[in-house]
């Protein structure tokens, strides 16, 4: 896939959190999304800002418009240098939370997405990453 | 800082919320409503999501604790406006909002929480069958 | 080379249109004399436009200004016989097919010089492929959109919202659902639910064959989605076969009321909004 457009944003705050989500939406709307698919992507991106602000100690996200062969989409890369993650699979079964959360972060920005990848080392950090077509 | 205003509308509280909610923001309605609902003796609660475009978890779970406090303080809650968008996100997300009770608008929230109200307060004439 | 190709089209012009035309119904569509007449200016078109493209312009980028012309031509022409229903071979052949008389005419202009044929021959094809292809592609493109509009209008004339009561709304579906459909037809029900201020929304499925796992979720998600907005959503028109699929599919629909028919689950919503339907005295004899 080709990178079209690319933008990093700073994710340390909730101000930030609301900052992205507005963000996203802006591209959203640019790409032409649906109203729909404008609010998936806009509350995937604030479940996995949240996420990054609140245990991972703060991190960033790239906001990135792609193409593949027919079409185009968003993409949104979310790294922290926190904690990272002890079980992948364990994270994203809903109602899975290390914290005060609904747990559903993880697992539910997977099913608001069509694209969905996480690496994480212990003790290093986390990236997040998804992707909407349209 | 801004703060989202609450109404007195008889003994229901009637909350608008029109911003993109900060964390902050969203705790500080929590404290506020509380305080309200205490003060006005207020029996219900009508919260306005009719302006959002987006619910979160974060929002879900703010307005499910709306409810259970509201509910501890003897006031029903139902929460209106829902756009179709952000429902249809919300089920993909897997939120289910269970026991939070919800509205078209506002009209027919004001309907359902007369109903509720009369419901407990019946419920609490009643009292316990020896 | 170019030129030289330039030059036999201006010498050779109306025996190598003959020649193409003849080649192009051999080995084409015939088609009525209508049509032909539309061919046979066509064709005498692009032989002026390659003449001069030629003349002015490279032989191996297309893509150049003084291609333009010949290339919209070829557009035009790929799209209307897109959407006329010829065949992508068809369409193809218009540019492959001037192949022939314009080898015959190079060779009969290089006398003995077999190099200067092969190298002339060569750039001759390249340049007839490019344009060839230009055709196909266009062909597809124009196939997809007329596909897609197509599909686009389904979707409008099959999903209709009706108001049956001042607050029930009913959704017939008729036909197979596929997950692009229902996700259209969720959207526009509770879009409805919304401008109507209805309480209550049925989904009749008895125009439904047939009922997959991906459909009988997208079913339970419209109901989940009208349930947060504050609506009540029923579904109906459940025939014995759909309810065997259902608990074989292991679809959980406890949480949702479900009738055989839509008259049954339009009783219940009249019910539940606290009115009913009373016989009047003064009509009925």
């Amino acid at each position: 896939m080709q990178v079209l457009k690319s933008e990093l944003m700073e994710l340390r705050s909730s101000e930030d959190i609301v900052r992205v989500r507005q963000e996203v939406r802006k591209c959203a709307v640019a790409l032409g999304f649906g109203i729909v698919d404008q609010t998936k992507l806009v509350t995937a991106s604030s479940e996995l800002s949240r996420n990054t602000v609140d245990y991972g100690g703060g991190g960033t996200v790239c906001i990135e418009t792609v193409q593949n062969d027919r079409r185009a989409g968003l993409r949104l890369t979310f790294e922290d240098h926190g904690p990272g993650i002890a079980d992948i699979e364990e994270a994203l079964k809903d109602g899975y939370t290390s914290g005060g959360g609904m747990g559903l972060g993880l697992g539910g920005s997977k099913r608001l997405s069509h694209e969905f990848e996480i690496f994480s080392t212990l003790g290093e950090g986390t990236r997040v990453s998804i992707v909407r077509w349209k | 800082m801004d703060k989202i205003p609450i109404l007195k509308m008889g003994d229901c509280l009637l909350v608008t919320i029109q911003v993109d909610m900060h964390d902050r923001l969203a705790l500080t309605l929590q404290d506020d409503l509380t305080t309200q609902i205490v003060k006005h003796r207020a029996r219900g609660v009508l919260i306005d999501i009719s302006s959002l475009e987006m619910v979160d978890s974060f929002i879900g779970r703010m307005l499910g604790s709306i409810a259970s406090m509201a509910s501890l303080l003897d006031a029903q809650t139902v929460v209106v406006g829902m756009r179709p968008s952000v429902a249809i996100t919300l089920v993909e997300l897997g939120l289910s909002l269970e026991g939070i009770r919800t509205a078209l608008d506002v009209e027919k929230g004001m309907t359902a929480l007369r109903v509720a109200v009369s419901a407990t307060k019946k419920g609490a004439d009643a009292g316990t069958k020896v | 080379m170019a030129s030289k190709l330039a030059e036999i089209l201006s010498k050779k012009d109306g025996e190598i249109l003959s020649k193409w035309l003849q080649q192009q119904s051999a080995s084409g569509r015939k088609g009525s004399a209508a049509e032909q007449q539309v061919t046979s200016r066509k064709s005498q078109e692009f032989l002026n436009g390659l003449k001069s493209a030629l003349a002015k312009g490279s032989v191996d980028d297309i893509s150049g200004p003084e291609w333009t012309s010949v290339r919209d031509l070829l557009l035009e022409l790929s799209s209307s016989r897109a959407k006329g229903g010829y065949t992508p071979t068809e369409t193809a052949t218009f540019v492959l097919s001037l192949k022939k008389p314009l080898f015959t005419a190079l060779r009969e202009e290089s006398g003995t010089n077999a190099e200067a044929l092969a190298d002339a021959v060569w750039q001759t094809t390249e340049l007839l492929d490019k344009l060839a292809l230009l055709t196909t592609e266009t062909y597809q493109r124009t196939r997809e959109e007329l596909i897609s509009r197509q599909q686009d209008e389904l979707l409008e004339l099959s999903t209709p919202v009706v108001r049956l009561w001042e607050n029930v709304l009913a959704l017939p579906l008729i036909g197979t659902l596929d997950s692009a459909r229902t996700q259209v037809v969720m959207q526009n029900l509770l879009d409805a639910i919304v401008e109507t201020r209805s309480d209550f929304a049925i989904i009749d499925i008895t125009g439904v064959p047939t009922v997959d796992t991906l459909v009988a979720q997208h079913l339970l998600k419209t109901v989940a989605a009208a349930r947060l907005m504050g609506a009540d959503c029923l579904i109906s028109g459940i025939r014995p076969q759909i309810a065997q699929t259902i608990i074989h599919l292991g679809v959980d629909l406890s949480n949702v009321t479900t009738k055989a028919t839509l008259a049954d689950a339009f009783a219940i919503a009249l019910r539940r909004s606290g009115q009913m339907v009373v016989k009047s005295s003064t009509e009925a004899k």
